[in-house]
């Protein structure tokens, strides 16, 4: 197989998707309805913990248009499922998985649990019942964070004794790691706090499934990222055959890692409809989400450094306290475990520990969110190299630079300290990129200017050389970890008998823009234009196998299967038109979408009349199959390794304790770049994510466990006009583990700017004695924690 | 994000519309831009069961030279507000503030009579109205009576607007040349002020506070000390004097009290200078 190397891979190229999104052509599932469709309204536990003693539907029930109200308890004995909510990554043998059911039966353990549905005529209807429905509580104590689910005073779940779900750890030589600290010269402890985050993609979830009472099928549209993983799963919950069930993910606007899960509105959609014979809906509102939909986050992390005299780091040290919410939802307990390796970021660290503890808390589930368990990592690394480097006494670069892996030189296949092999590294340069560009040493003689003149408005510029696992996943390295799937992807490519082509991807966009990558790979590779090319996804009936869209997976791995299916095709198509041409296929040259006999130019053959030759198959070799149509599944041999810099600049009004983000430049390395706008664009998206986790969101709590900001009232999710105009830069590193040598980009902004952030505002103020902050940097934590640093 | 089931008037003139409220009495909502009204019923935090629109009163939306004053209709957009000429040269504190109420589709649709009858203490346009010593028009079933703004707001959310009145304009005393000033201080652009102080300095000096207490309020603690003649400074020491400032996910009263001292110190440099 060749890699891509010409034509429209490589251009800017405007996505062929946007016109449709952004003129409402593209139908998300709200804007979808089926006749006699019936809404489900969700009676939600206003409680933390408690015991359900009654729950009266009589008022709701006999309200205009409703249909039916059950309560969990009903619902329960109704039989429609025949296994609980699926956790698809039991992380150890004796890891806790209490039992998840869609509604909660006799105990509520989080507010927003569902405890009753109504289903309505209308949307209003069914949100009118739903107030009417009367839900007796006799209260429990909650747990409402990491620390009381440690403290154990109280248990998340009433029949627990413990609130600890697994321990995991990852120590390759305990004492090797004891001798490092022993032996050091230096010695940092840090501990972060990684709040939790409410995602908050611009489409909120919502269901729409549709029955046939004869035949015996059901249709789930769902606003998800994974619908073939969902096909699985709600075969496994509920007993429906799985031939009989198919998933459409139609226009999805955003994940975020929020629709990679299993939920209880998806089980209770598909067999309401099959129960009533009529199809159920369900839109979850806005306020709604930060319920009914899981959380990102949610972690006590403690970091130890040990380095020598020169800050050359001899050890790392990492436990971190998880909170998996109440409950095990579909990869919980395996987000932390994804930061786990890579707690020593890009740096060559000969002893390295790492343990976990999960923790239940009454408080809502959480999950994968844009990073999941990397930004994390990536954190608290990042963080303690600014705190190591104040404590050997060199500059937050120097203290990076001499700890690269590959002593900053290009490698490739270095095997790391967290027994990963990195697929290739190249730290120094890319530093250089950015501190060039930021033109760091300017910026250092202004921070000094501002600190001699006293000046209220202080700079600070923060670092971060972040590298990331992605390109979910070699299936193998899956099964090592307990993983319930595999991580291959499946590409098909097929010619219609026009010379038109149509691709079947395995992974399904949620704004992406697979529709235009997928396009530019299989032009190329077949000499075609994008135009001439259809990409079909998203629906279990047209693209029946798939792992989907999570883990930055969907070009390092579905994208190489079409680019391979490619291959494939134009292999068949070399064999058919040799046929035709009375030529040897090993004479034939493919260029320009034509087959051309070497020596005679004029002797060719476009590969769409080839294509339909194959449709034809008048004259096709002995013993062919007609048609041109070609299928790969591919798993890859590793996962893919992005890194970059980015230089953060604050300016922190130490007056009011604003802090004001003045420029962000961001050099990323993400291999070969198949559409550089896409990823700009996800640059971009990823470096904002990452920053509204450092100055502005957080999902708090108060001690009963209530969420107190679950709207965009309190939950603030920048705008525009909070950020700066981002700079992004470039180094290409090209992956040496899949042909086309490109890497995910996804969750690459995510990863590396909270910590780049942070060690700015950390900067700035260190003039005043601050050495650490929480995030988020609201204005008035970084006040108060100035006023207690000066007294 | 559901609002409960209510029943719609809409009002083609300023007496239709007291005329619905005379009829439904508590239980109707005069509806104008409905940024601020919409988003509490969808919350269920209101549920008022009868919506009186007044949107379409076209006759109220103006911006007019009142001799001394200007007179502003209360169904104006904060959009026309934000870029009247009259108000440049007569009220600039007043044009500026508009420019600062949420997003611009929130000023697009928002009405500064909607926003000042709501009375919310976060809100911007009352401290710009309490600073320049403006005032309102209301009108009921017994004609028109003009409230001063420092008289109008009465509880949190509440006004001095009887139940049966509507506002109906609002005018700004004209002080070209005077020194303006207003300090927002929020996390992002389109929010509420965590603290805001509007300043204007015409010989005197008015000075009001946004979100320092369950009303939008007069800084009387600064403006009693400015007209004892103390310097900026030590009027600024005293800005939170007197308030209860709300406490929430942005700020403690401690922290809301600092912010009020320091804005204020710079609103009044700013509108001195």
């Amino acid at each position: 197989m060749t890699a891509v190397e010409s034509g429209v891979v490589g251009t800017p190229m405007v996505r062929k998707e946007d016109p449709k999104l952004l003129t409402g052509e593209g139908k998300y599932v709200d804007d979808i309805h089926a006749h006699g469709e019936l809404w489900m309204g969700m009676v939600r536990s206003t409680m933390a913990h408690a015991r359900i003693t009654n729950v009266d539907t009589a008022d709701a029930a006999a309200m205009p248009g409703v249909h039916a109200v059950y309560t969990g308890a009903q619902l329960q004995e109704m039989g429609l499922w025949i296994a609980p909510l699926p956790c698809a990554w039991v992380v150890t043998e004796d890891m806790v998985n209490p039992p998840h059911y869609p509604t909660a039966i006799d105990e509520v353990r989080h507010v927003g649990e569902i405890v009753a549905v109504v289903l309505a005529e209308t949307r209003y209807g069914a949100a009118d019942a739903a107030e009417q429905v009367v839900v007796d509580y006799e209260p429990l104590p909650a747990v409402a964070s990491i620390e009381a689910a440690r403290d154990g005073g109280a248990t998340a779940h009433s029949d627990h004794s413990t609130n600890k779900a697994y321990h995991w750890p990852l120590v390759p030589d305990p004492e090797a790691l004891d001798a490092a600290f022993a032996n050091a010269t230096h010695t940092i402890k840090a501990e972060f706090i990684q709040q939790r985050l409410i995602p908050a993609a611009m489409e909120p979830r919502g269901v729409l499934a549709i029955p046939s009472p004869h035949g015996g099928d059901v249709t789930l549209y769902s606003s998800t990222q994974v619908p073939h993983i969902l096909k699985v799963m709600v075969a496994a919950t509920t007993g429906i055959p799985e031939h009989k069930i198919r998933i459409v993910a139609p226009a999805v606007g955003g994940g975020f890692g929020a629709k990679l899960n299993v939920n209880p509105d998806e089980l209770l959609a598909v067999t309401l409809a099959n129960k009533l014979g009529r199809p159920v809906r369900w839109t979850e509102t806005r306020s709604e989400a930060a319920f009914s939909t899981h959380q990102g986050r949610g972690q006590l992390q403690t970091i130890e450094l040990a380095s020598d005299a020169d800050g050359k780091l001899m050890g790392c040290r990492v436990h971190v306290d998880a909170d998996m919410g109440a409950y095990m939802m579909l990869i919980t307990p395996g987000v932390p475990l994804l930061g786990s390796f890579l707690y020593t970021g890009v740096y060559a660290v000969p002893a390295f520990g790492f343990t976990c503890d999960g923790y239940f808390t009454n408080l809502t589930p959480t999950d994968a969110y844009r990073g999941a368990g990397r930004p994390e990592a990536s954190y608290a690394i990042e963080r303690a190299m600014d705190i190591l480097a104040l404590e050997v006494g060199v500059g937050p670069d120097e203290i990076r630079r001499r700890n690269y892996l590959g002593d900053g030189q290009p490698f490739e296949n270095l095997e790391t300290p967290g027994s990963l092999v990195f697929d290739s590294g190249n730290y120094g340069p890319n530093l250089d990129a950015a501190l060039d560009m930021a033109k760091y040493s300017e910026l250092r003689a202004e921070q000094q200017r501002r600190r001699d003149a006293g000046d209220t408005k202080q700079l600070g510029i923060g670092l971060c050389t972040y590298v990331e696992i992605c390109g979910l996943a070699p299936s193998r390295a899956l099964g090592g970890l307990n993983y319930g799937a595999g991580g291959w992807e499946h590409g098909m490519v097929r010619f219609l008998p026009t010379g038109m082509v149509e691709v079947v991807s395995g992974s399904t966009p949620h704004g992406q823009g697979h529709e235009t990558s997928w396009s530019m790979i299989v032009a190329d590779k077949l000499g075609i234009d994008p135009a001439q090319v259809t990409v079909l996804h998203s629906d279990t009936a047209i693209s029946p196998l798939g792992l989907d869209t999570y883990g930055s997976r969907s070009l390092a791995v579905g994208g190489v299967a079409i680019a391979m299916a490619c291959d494939k095709v134009v292999e068949k198509a070399r064999l058919i038109a040799a046929h035709q041409m009375e030529a040897n296929p090993d004479d034939l040259e493919f260029a320009g979408g034509s087959f051309t006999v070497k020596g005679s130019p004029d002797k060719t053959m476009p590969i769409q009349a080839v294509a339909f030759g194959a449709f034809t198959a008048h004259d096709l070799p002995d013993g062919m199959e007609p048609n041109l149509q070609e299928q790969v599944t591919y798993d890859p041999a590793n996962f893919v390794f992005p890194f970059g810099t980015h230089v953060a600049v604050v300016e922190v009004d130490t007056v009011t304790g604003e802090t004001n983000l003045t420029d962000y430049i961001a050099i990323d390395d993400c291999g070969n770049q198949i559409n550089p706008l896409i990823v700009e664009g996800q640059v971009h998206g990823g470096i904002v994510q990452g920053v509204a986790q450092a100055l502005w969101e957080e999902a708090a709590y108060d001690a009963d466990g209530n969420c107190k900001n679950p709207s965009f009232l309190d939950y603030l999710v920048p705008s525009p006009a909070e950020v700066p105009s981002i700079v992004t830069g470039f180094t290409t590193t090209p992956s040496t583990t899949n042909p086309l040598g490109v890497k995910g980009v996804g969750e690459a902004g995510t990863i590396g700017s909270a910590a780049a952030v942070i060690n700015a505002v950390c900067d700035a103020l260190s003039p005043y004695g601050v050495t650490d902050i929480e995030m988020p940097a609201t204005p008035r934590r970084v006040w108060k924690t100035i006023q207690e640093a000066q007294s | 994000m559901i609002p409960a089931s209510f029943d719609y008037v809409e009002a083609d003139s300023a007496a239709a519309a007291i005329a619905a409220l005379a009829q439904h009495g508590d239980e109707a909502k005069l509806l104008a831009g409905g940024h601020s009204l919409i988003p509490l019923m969808k919350f269920r935090l209101a549920a008022p069961s009868v919506l009186v629109d007044i949107g379409r009163i076209s006759d109220l939306s103006y911006i007019n030279d009142g001799g001394d004053h200007v007179a502003i209709g209360a169904l104006t957009r904060h959009r026309a507000v934000e870029t009247s000429d009259m108000l440049a040269s007569e009220a600039p504190l007043l044009k500026h503030v508009a420019s600062q109420v949420g997003d611009p589709s929130v000023r697009h649709r928002g009405t500064i009579g909607g926003s000042l009858a709501h009375g919310d203490p976060a809100s911007d346009l009352p401290a710009a109205l309490l600073a320049l010593n403006g005032s309102m028009v209301a009108q009921g079933p017994n004609g028109e009576r003009v409230i001063p703004a420092r008289e109008f707001f009465t509880g949190f959310l509440e006004t001095a607007l009887a139940a049966d009145e509507m506002l109906t304009e609002i005018r700004i005393p004209k002080a070209a040349g005077a020194g303006w000033s207003y300090q927002k201080f929020n996390r992002r652009a389109q929010d509420w002020a965590i603290v805001g102080v509007a300043a204007v300095h015409n010989g005197s000096t008015g000075v009001a506070l946004v979100n320092m207490g369950a009303t939008p309020i007069v800084a009387n603690s600064v403006e009693s000390a400015l007209a004892g003649g103390a310097s900026i400074a030590d009027a600024a020491a005293v800005a939170a004097d007197g308030t209860e400032p709300p406490e929430d996910l942005n700020a403690d009263a401690e922290y809301r009290s600092h912010l009020a001292r320091v804005l204020v110190e710079r609103a009044l440099t700013e509108a001195q200078s």
